[in-house]
């Protein structure tokens, strides 16, 4: 016999939503309405292909191994400029922080440095670093390191001064205090940073490739553009993005290891 | 999250931990009994306030404190008493005077000494065994010291079986027992604390100030213990420093003559009334708190 509280108990959802469901359900709608409307509308493949001929283009990309190469050499790129960043970023970060003179003599120049499109450029890194794939990485670590400088100079100048005091106190020479607090106490704003870093890496090498180069993501758009091959375009697009994608993720994930103790006093004070 | 686990606070467990502290046999430190470990001689401290007059915080402070002592410093807020603990850690240098410690003027942080503060201030990546090990990582200890000397000074708090979790999974009264093993774990023969129990509710603050005693009197660690409550300072020294407001000195040296170590009901007898009552009246003197 089971009363109605075991029924209570017992009672699961039968099904239920995952939380990413609605904006899938979105995007397949929208990609729907897409294939239907370049259908009924009749608009010609060179504007605009259907979703399932970028499908097929996609497809056919990666069998034919024809997309390897490309992908393979942006990845390098972005990854090596990202490295790059991350180096130029908190070491020169940690520098301007904990040495107030160096706050004074070289922070207003990076902010003016800041504020030149680095996207203008592009071009100068081709002629004084070549077409391969060095000016790319250059292009990307230019763009990916400010964020990351930014957050690394606030995150250790709010670094709790009570921390430090009970370093003092303990008698810890600057780099005991600077490895055991003022790092640790610094991941968080890292990652923060790290997280837009990546997007601007790859934004970076893309543009370092439409303005010089033979191989990669970037030159292969253009080169399908001067063909008006549209769903080519379209099928490197959607490269980019899982590109973009997986390489964001690898960064949330490695931050969610380090910094978890952060988000769990976030979580804790909300 | 609980404050306790059951038994943690009651069990004033016997514990084997004598061994390492040299204690050289005080079982009942009285004041005055042993050699002045800490000497103030007309200490002063002089702050530049923000319109640049110079403001006396703490003046002509002389007293000196025996070895295995209690002692409280009691006053107002903001009458400088964490300004005076803040000299004897060597976090700041007196504007007059000196401080000996062990017979040596205080110029920097010293060796032998442990600091407790308001907040645990733990490190929150840090559990709570590497958060205790940490003044032996910075002192160099090997790893094996290190690791047996945390874990001892665990146990002694009461938080054996919480080595493995993070200082955002304890409650405030477990993190301040975390703040105190850490300040113990190497052994040190002075304890300073700054009002370690400020931010803890009544209930809490008040079996901390148990585990405090039974862990004070179990080190033989001379204790310095900064508060603005009458009753905690009543309840926990040998002798009581009433401090005045600013500029802040010592305004007379208070003897808690009953033995250590106490039992809570103690504070509801007469004679702790009395002392309760004549603290008041030191504070109330010049219509301050």
């Amino acid at each position: 016999m089971s009363t109605a509280v075991d029924e209570l108990k017992s009672f699961k959802p039968v099904f239920t939503v995952p939380r990413s469901a609605p904006a899938i359900v979105t995007s397949l709608a929208l990609i729907l309405l897409w294939e239907v409307l370049v259908r009924v509308l009749d608009v010609p493949a060179f504007i605009l292909p259907t979703p399932s001929a970028v499908v097929a283009r996609v497809y056919t990309d990666l069998v034919s191994g024809f997309i390897l190469p490309h992908f393979w050499l942006t990845f390098v790129e972005v990854v090596a400029g990202f490295i790059v960043a991350i180096a130029v970023g908190v070491g020169l970060g940690t520098a301007v922080a904990l040495i107030p003179i160096l706050d004074r003599m070289i922070y207003p120049i990076l902010l003016a440095f800041q504020t030149i499109p680095k996207v203008a450029v592009a071009p100068l890194l081709i002629i004084w670093f070549g077409y391969g794939a060095h000016s790319k990485a250059i292009m990307a670590a230019l763009i990916a390191f400010f964020p990351i400088l930014v957050n690394v100079i606030v995150g250790l100048k709010t670094t709790d001064a009570q921390r430090i005091l009970l370093m003092r106190a303990l008698r810890a020479g600057p780099v005991q205090t600077y490895m055991k607090v003022r790092l640790p106490s610094m991941l968080p704003y890292l990652f923060a940073g790290l997280e837009v870093g990546i997007v601007f890496s790859l934004i970076g090498a893309i543009v370092g490739e439409f303005v010089g180069s033979s191989v990669g993501l970037g030159s292969l758009i253009i080169q399908r553009q001067a063909v008006v091959d549209v769903a080519g375009v379209f099928s490197v697009l959607a490269y980019l993005s899982i590109m973009g994608l997986v390489m964001s993720m690898a960064v949330k994930v490695v931050a969610d290891r380090m910094t978890f103790w952060s988000r769990s006093q976030d979580i804790r004070s909300a | 999250m609980r404050e306790d686990r059951s038994g943690a606070v009651e069990v004033p467990s016997p514990i084997a931990v004598g061994g390492d502290f040299h204690a050289s046999g005080r079982s009942s430190p009285g004041a005055a009994a042993g050699q002045p470990i800490i000497e103030f001689d007309r200490i002063a401290k002089v702050y530049r306030a923000a319109d640049g007059r110079p403001v006396r915080a703490v003046d002509s402070v002389t007293a000196t404190i025996a070895a295995g002592e209690f002692v409280s410093i009691l006053g107002p807020s903001g009458c400088g008493k964490s300004t005076l603990m803040m000299m004897l850690a060597g976090l700041l240098s007196p504007s007059e005077g000196t401080i000996r410690f062990k017979g040596d003027v205080v110029t920097g942080p010293q060796d032998d000494f442990g600091i407790v503060f308001q907040d645990a201030v733990l490190f929150p990546w840090r559990d709570v065994l590497a958060n205790v090990k940490l003044p032996g990582e910075v002192g160099g200890l090997s790893a094996a010291e290190q690791d047996e000397r945390a874990r001892r000074m665990i146990r002694m708090v009461g938080l054996e079986g919480f080595e493995t979790k993070y200082p955002h999974e304890l409650s405030g009264g477990m993190q301040q027992r975390v703040s105190i093993a850490r300040a113990l774990s190497l052994a040190p023969s002075l304890l300073v604390m700054d009002e370690p129990f400020g931010a803890l509710d009544a209930m809490t603050r008040e079996q901390m100030n148990l585990e405090l005693q039974r862990i004070s009197l179990e080190s033989g660690t001379t204790t310095v213990f900064v508060t603005h409550s009458i009753p905690e300072a009543a309840f926990l020294s040998d002798r009581v420093f009433v401090m005045s407001g600013r500029p802040s000195t010592v305004r007379e040296i208070v003897t808690i003559d009953t033995p250590r170590p106490r039992r809570i009901e103690e504070m509801n007898t007469d004679r702790f009334g009395t002392y309760v009552s004549r603290l008041r009246s030191l504070l109330d003197a010049k219509g301050e708190m």
